[in-house]
């Protein structure tokens, strides 16, 4: 069977390698991982061409991220890679928590329709990352440059001049914007000097990665003190290819050398599915995990993204999420700084937003952690006290806390943000949020609304408000264009607050909300744009 | 509103007994499990995170008493 794994990518000589002085490029990307991808496919999406430099020479290997959510899967799809990652892809929305051997709680992340894509799916890292590199390869536009590192980085006025390590030796590279997206173990972050500040969780989990045959619904299920791990957790969940992800907690002085040993780990993958199961192991590792963030994201021109500005531990699968979320954030903010109709302090709020949203992802996992792992005896008691009454109680169902799936991030109190004439209304569509998708036409809302900056009209009447459609032509000939989406769908109308009188939202690339109005003013949507693009 | 720092349980005495009496017979680590599933079942019924948070605080500062 063909394995992706197996791919190994081969070094390509450049002619940068010899220049005679170093070669300039608009924008060079540390690390082809998720983020890495993410940026470069769509920076191509809106014309740019990117190089890419790339320590390995094959897709990330080994036990890392295997679950998707719902609104990286809509920046995918923005980026043409949606569907081959629903194709593959393990799709799942039910969970179950288990505390001994009874269970305490079910939960369904997405219950309403008239959403194109799933709360989850389950996809192992190297298909998302081989999909990303397959979409790469068709952009035209950007060159990864397998197998070569970079060991040096200089700031100068006019750019960053990056020294890059290849088979035939070194060579450099002038680059207007780096954008460091090389992971947790960031080489351009230790070459800046730059501290990662924050907590090492003293407990270890065992990670296998296994395959067997096994025919039960795709749901998360986590186990508190389960007989097979006992005074401990676990976790199952399936993965594409037959594959299943099975997580221990181990314990802080367990002996990493011995717990990976197949045949103790075996002993393990019984003990949760029964003596009889028939199973190989892909993969065994052990991980001791940790939550650290980057003071600032931005430094002049090298932009930090994904893993290298903000590690995770892995219970709510923000790692990787918010990592694709930071490129959706970055790439429209780059490119229209490259092309000169924002000013460089557009990038500034990239920062502002995304070290937010790292916040709040470092809030819940901690939480999380801490409650799957207490870290004082005294933490245990009100832990099991929560799972106790969880059988009786719906209230504790709700504290129990085995990961709180990632979600966008609002960013509320964004400098980007305009008016909110609707308050308290539609929260959920709020300034800083992620739009909501809804059924449009024969397809999708959110098709329509990314890439650009979008005017969207929402009414239960088909028509457009007579200022609205006057308006078109001076909203398309803006110096940053602004097109005009309309719907009168229910599902729509329901979700953007408009079932009682027509809302007119103003979109940003990225699909994030930047404002929103009852009353349309050409005017007043000029002057939010204005906002969204930090010109004002 | 502010955590209420007057009585207010109509039967202070009896109310008192009684969670004296729900120990009665356990061990110290069953009466802290007792005791962490009576402050959950009472922030929970309290419902408003800053008298809960007050009640943390004057409890804390009471320690050092
Ligand atoms: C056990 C586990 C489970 C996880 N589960 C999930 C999950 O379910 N969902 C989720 O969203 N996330 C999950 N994560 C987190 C996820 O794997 C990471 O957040 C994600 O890989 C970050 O992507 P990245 O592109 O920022 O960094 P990486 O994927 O680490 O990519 C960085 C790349 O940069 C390259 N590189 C490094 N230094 C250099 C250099 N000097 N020069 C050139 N190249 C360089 C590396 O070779 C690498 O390819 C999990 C992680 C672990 C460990």
């Amino acid at each position: 069977m063909n394995d992706v794994r197996d791919i190994a990518f081969a070094w390509k000589h450049s002619p940068d390698q010899h220049a005679a002085a170093p070669a300039h490029h608009p924008v060079v990307i540390v690390g082809a991982g998720p983020v890495g991808l993410a940026t470069a496919i769509d920076l191509a999406a809106k014309g740019h061409r990117s190089v890419i430099i790339e320590r390995k020479s094959q897709l990330s290997d080994g036990s890392r991220a295997i679950c998707w959510a719902k609104r990286t899967l809509e920046i995918m799809d923005r980026l043409g890679v949606g569907q081959p990652l629903l194709d593959k892809g393990v799709t799942w929305k039910n969970g179950k928590v288990f505390f001994d051997t009874a269970q305490v709680f079910a939960f369904d992340l997405l219950p309403e329709t008239g959403h194109r894509m799933p709360a989850f799916v389950n996809l192992q890292q190297y298909y998302f990352e081989h999909y990303c590199v397959q979409a790469a390869a068709k952009t035209g536009l950007i060159d990864i440059r397998w197998q070569e590192d970079v060991r040096g980085l200089e700031q100068t006025t006019d750019g960053v001049l990056l020294t890059v390590g290849s088979p035939e030796g070194t060579y450099r590279l002038l680059a207007d914007w780096v954008v460091a997206a090389d992971g947790a173990r960031s080489t351009v972050r230790r070459l800046m000097d730059l501290p990662f500040e924050g907590r090492v969780f003293e407990d270890q989990f065992l990670i296998c990665d296994i395959k067997m045959k096994l025919d039960r619904p795709v749901e998360r299920w986590f186990w508190f003190d389960p007989p097979f791990n006992r005074g401990r957790s676990a976790l199952l969940h399936k993965q594409a290819d037959e594959r299943w992800r099975l997580d221990f907690q181990v314990g802080q002085e367990a002996d990493r050398d011995a717990e990976v040993k197949p045949e103790n780990a075996a002993r393990r993958v019984r003990g949760m599915l029964g003596e009889d199961v028939d199973f190989e192991f892909d993969w065994i590792s052990i991980y001791r995990f940790q939550s650290r963030r980057l003071q600032k994201f931005r430094h002049g021109r090298v932009l930090f993204a994904g893993d290298s500005a903000h590690q995770v531990s892995p219970f709510g699968a923000r790692g990787g999420n918010s990592g694709v979320q930071d490129a959706d954030n970055l790439a429209w903010k780059l490119d229209l700084v490259l092309r000169g109709l924002a000013p460089e302090r557009l990038l500034d709020s990239y920062h502002e937003e995304r070290a937010a949203a790292a916040d709040e992802n470092l809030l819940h996992t901690t939480r999380s952690t801490d409650f799957i792992a207490p870290k004082s005896e005294m933490s245990r008691i009100f832990r099991d006290a929560a799972l106790a009454l969880a059988e009786t109680e719906p209230f504790a169902r709700r504290l129990i806390n085995s990961g709180r799936l990632s979600t966008p991030t609002c960013y509320t109190q964004s400098s980007l943000n305009g008016p909110d004439e609707l308050a308290d209304e539609a929260l959920a569509a709020r300034p800083g949020a992620a739009a909501l998708d809804a059924p449009h036409d024969n397809g999708w809302l959110l098709h329509t609304l990314g890439g650009a900056f979008t005017g969207l009209w929402v009414g239960r009447d088909a028509q457009v408000a007579a200022s609205v459609a006057e308006a078109k032509g001076e909203l398309a000939h803006r110096a940053v264009p602004i097109r005009l989406v309309q719907t009168s769908n229910a599902e729509a109308c329901a979700r953007y607050g408009a079932t009682d009188a027509p809302a007119f939202y103003l979109i940003r690339p990225d699909q994030h909300v930047a404002a929103r109005w009852r009353t349309f003013s050409a005017a007043a949507v000029g002057r939010a744009a204005d906002r969204a693009l930090a010109r004002t | 509103m502010a955590l209420e720092r007057e009585l207010k349980i109509d039967d202070g005495d009896g109310v008192y007994a009684a969670i004296i009496d729900a120990h009665q017979g356990l061990s110290l680590e069953q009466s802290a499990a007792l005791n962490a599933r009576l402050v959950l079942l009472l922030a929970n019924h309290i419902g408003d995170g800053t008298v809960i948070r007050e009640a943390l605080a004057k409890a804390r500062a009471s320690l050092t008493r």
